[in-house]
């Protein structure tokens, strides 16, 4: 063991023992951002201020939540609404926060590809973002599942019927994630399990990888520039912040994340006190009933656009029944965003307003994807079917077309 | 197809917006910050305002007239002959004309009501117990201490005459049907008889004293105590109301059997249904869920607000909580927010 002196001061002591001022350069005052970024750069910690939200108000509802069929539904609705101090507003949070983290996320997602924050040694960015995007629809999903109202139920019905579809081993791999014949208590205690325990962990691991892959290739910023970080951190050291290109993720950046963090939180609340209504559905304040199928079955608004590609096909093509064009088409939404760093051939970093046709790409995409959440809460009857059919095919049509006309854009800008 | 237009159409303001913008040199984060406060603001009016919008077709609002009106026109509006109901509606228009007398009512109620109807109030004792009751008529009688107060006067009227038709069930009671309403018809009786019965009811009901509250009860046990007692009367013979410990007075099997469906718990029906449907719905459910058991009971405008304003107080209790909350967070917030803005333009003076 290295000979230790007497410490002179507390924050001594522990920099003897845990090397505090190296570990916060690294981490905080020398870790360089770009100085070109906006507002749209601080979605990663308003994230995680959601994520925190979350975690602390689950904690509290974990403390009267009951998995039990027969206990669940009450003790969300009066256990928790009605007898425990302040339990409303810790539901209302909770509630509220993970359909607004869904918001936040798409923002972020929308931010990196128009951005192009995805290619040129940021791939694993954008992996690891996905992967996160992933666990968080899980951890969603399972979580919706938990006050065990009708949508509750008629939800879980719908979403674990979709394994179903898979060839050969589809019938038993619905009854081994449901442990049951039907959606039942086994079926909730396993979802309960997912939400508080194992996705949540998975998460906290997943979103470390994710700020660890920053690292390397450092953000993108609002040009795509790409500019020399040792030269830019030097000037900033020396005293020249002005002209340097670079801040430091503490103070400056995350200064600015705190006042982005703080008014938006003014409108999260907002939500929490006064509009709820949208991200927790009056149909799930019935108690679940699986003899009684809601009028109207849907998911939260952030899964509308893939449930809207999965319902699209409602006829036959070829032999293929319907309904497994739509599984298909739903696997193939639910994948192909991750390949995008590969799908996009241009080698051009700059915002989409800036690149001849991806701009095209995006904001066709942008529209595709809204019409697909519009529709995917409407019936499917009539013309809304067409409309259905007609943006799950564009959807479709968009990445498969993507990595030809990122070509033609790469002719164009000739390697730029 | 009208989302698709207004897609469009966001989609066109959303360009020219990003032009205008540009032009005006108006700063980069805010032409971001309106561009995704558009698309935000567009997708929330999307799956929220407009998808219930489709989902859920405007019916008219809640009438308390109990003119018959609104029968009439659903029939017309099917297509189905409404000649006899126009002929009910107007029979008991006249008899509304009638002044009533309280203490001839009394005897007349005495007579033909009391030997199925409790009115406690008044003296007048159950006949037997719930249960029994349950098997005998196929549902608990009401007690009619309040009913003159709870019920619309048309209404009770319109109830004396013909009970299925007040109610607005026929179809679950045709004429000449097997199953026969458990309470006659009285249209037999003169109008003058069926004013004066009503004119009791009302009499007795308006000297009913309000339910007894605690010494130095708050404003709102007070309002909980007199919209619980009106709940009882309107509801409680076929609904439960687990949350604030209320059983439905006829056991679920007899419900079932009677009306072939069990009528759901009323907990949390403020958050499920919300006060604008539950007002439509109770006024007269067949407008909203055609072919439901539930009749019209025929609450008044004061007495269906006290049953709304219960089912508030039950299922949505710290709704009073919440939004004198609110206010103290917001401001909290932008306060924090304003030293949040102030603390980064300091950081930020050196960096530009």
């Amino acid at each position: 063991m290295a000979e230790f002196e007497k410490a002179n001061s507390i924050g001594e002591w522990f920099d003897q023992r845990l090397n505090v001022k190296a570990f916060t350069k690294v981490m905080m005052t020398e870790y360089w951002i770009p100085k070109e970024i906006n507002f749209l750069w601080a979605m990663g910690a308003l994230l995680v201020m959601l994520f925190k939200l979350l975690i602390i108000t689950g904690i509290f509802l974990l403390m009267y939540y009951k998995p039990d069929v027969n206990m669940a539904f009450d003790s969300v609705n009066y256990t928790i609404m009605q007898e425990v101090g302040y339990g409303w507003l810790f539901r209302n949070i909770h509630g509220v926060g993970a359909s607004v983290v869904f918001l936040i996320i798409y923002i972020h997602m929308f931010t990196a590809i128009y951005y192009g924050s995805y290619k040129k040694g940021r791939e694993m960015i954008w992996l690891s973002g996905m992967l996160l995007f992933v666990l968080f629809s899980a951890e969603g999903f399972s979580g919706y599942m938990l006050p065990w109202g009708q949508m509750s139920y008629w939800a879980a019905y719908v979403i674990t019927e979709i394994f179903g579809g898979i060839p050969f081993i589809g019938g038993d791999l619905v009854i081994w994630i449901r442990g049951n014949f039907y959606v039942a208590d086994a079926t909730l205690t396993r979802f309960f399990m997912l939400h508080v325990l194992l996705i949540p962990v998975v998460l906290i691991g997943a979103i470390a990888f994710h700020f660890y892959t920053l690292r390397f290739p450092h953000v993108n910023n609002e040009e795509g520039e790409f500019f020399d970080y040792k030269k830019e951190s030097e000037k900033y050291l020396a005293g020249d912040k002005a002209n340097s290109k670079v801040i430091a993720f503490w103070p400056d950046f995350l200064s600015k994340d705190f006042m982005v963090i703080a008014i938006f939180m003014i409108f999260f609340f907002y939500l929490v006190f006064y509009n709820n209504g949208f991200a927790m559905d009056p149909v799930n304040f019935d108690k679940a009933d699986g003899m009684k199928t809601p009028a109207h079955i849907y998911p939260e608004w952030y899964f509308l656009w893939s449930y809207e590609v999965l319902r699209g096909f409602f006829f036959e093509i070829g032999g293929i029944s319907g309904k497994d064009l739509g599984l298909m088409a739903f696997g193939f939404a639910q994948g192909i965003f991750l390949v995008l760093p590969w799908l996009d051939r241009s080698p051009m970093v700059k915002p989409a307003n800036q690149r001849p046709v991806f701009k095209y790409w995006f904001w066709l995409l942008m529209a595709d994807l809204f019409v697909l959440t519009i529709f995917g809460k409407l019936p499917p009857t009539g013309i809304n079917a067409y409309v259905g059919f007609f943006a799950s095919t564009t959807f479709l049509g968009l990445f498969i077309s993507l990595p030809f006309l990122s070509k033609i854009e790469a002719k164009i800008v000739g390697g730029k | 197809m009208f989302a698709l237009y207004v897609g469009l159409a966001v989609a066109i303001l959303l360009i020219v917006l990003n032009i205008v913008l540009s032009k005006l040199s108006f700063p980069k984060e805010g032409r971001i910050l309106a561009i995704i406060v558009v698309l935000v603001g567009y997708i929330y009016w999307g799956f929220e305002p407009f998808a219930h919008h489709e989902m859920h077709p405007h019916v008219e609002d809640a009438s308390y007239a109990f003119d018959g009106k609104q029968d009439i026109e659903a029939l017309e509006h099917a297509g189905k002959d409404a000649t006899e109901t126009k002929a009910f509606w107007a029979s008991m228009a006249k008899i509304a004309e009638h002044k009533g007398d309280a203490v001839a009512g009394k005897a007349l109620v005495t007579a033909n009501c009391t030997g199925c109807h409790s009115i406690k109030a008044e003296g007048f004792a159950e006949v037997m117990s719930d249960a029994d009751a349950a098997v005998s008529y196929g549902v608990t009688p009401p007690d009619l201490s309040i009913a003159g107060r709870v019920y619309d006067r048309n209404f009770l009227i319109a109830f004396i005459a013909n009970p299925v038709k007040a109610m607005h069930i026929e179809h679950k009671y045709p004429v000449g049907g097997e199953k026969v309403f458990p309470m006659p018809a009285s249209d037999f009786m003169q109008p003058q008889e069926i004013a004066d019965m009503v004119a009791y009811l009302a009499d007795a009901a308006s000297k009913v004293p309000a339910p007894k509250v605690k010494e130095g009860a708050s404003e709102f046990e007070i309002s909980k105590a007199a919209n619980k007692e009106v709940f009882e009367t309107a509801c409680v013979r076929c609904h439960a109301m687990n949350y604030a410990g209320i059983q439905a007075k006829t056991s679920a099997d007899a419900m079932s059997k009677y009306i072939g469906a069990t009528p759901p718990d009323l907990s949390q029906y403020i958050r499920s249904r919300g006060d604008h449907y539950l007002h439509n719905f109770i006024n007269d459910p067949q407008r909203k869920l055609p072919g439901t058991g539930m009749p019209r009971v025929g609450l008044n405008e004061k007495a269906q607000t006290q049953v709304v304003e219960y089912m508030t107080q039950i299922g949505d209790s710290k709704k009073d909580e919440r939004e004198a909350l609110g206010p103290k967070v917001l401001i909290y917030l932008t306060i924090l927010a304003i030293f949040a803005l102030l603390w980064k333009q300091k950081i930020w003076r050196d960096l530009h």
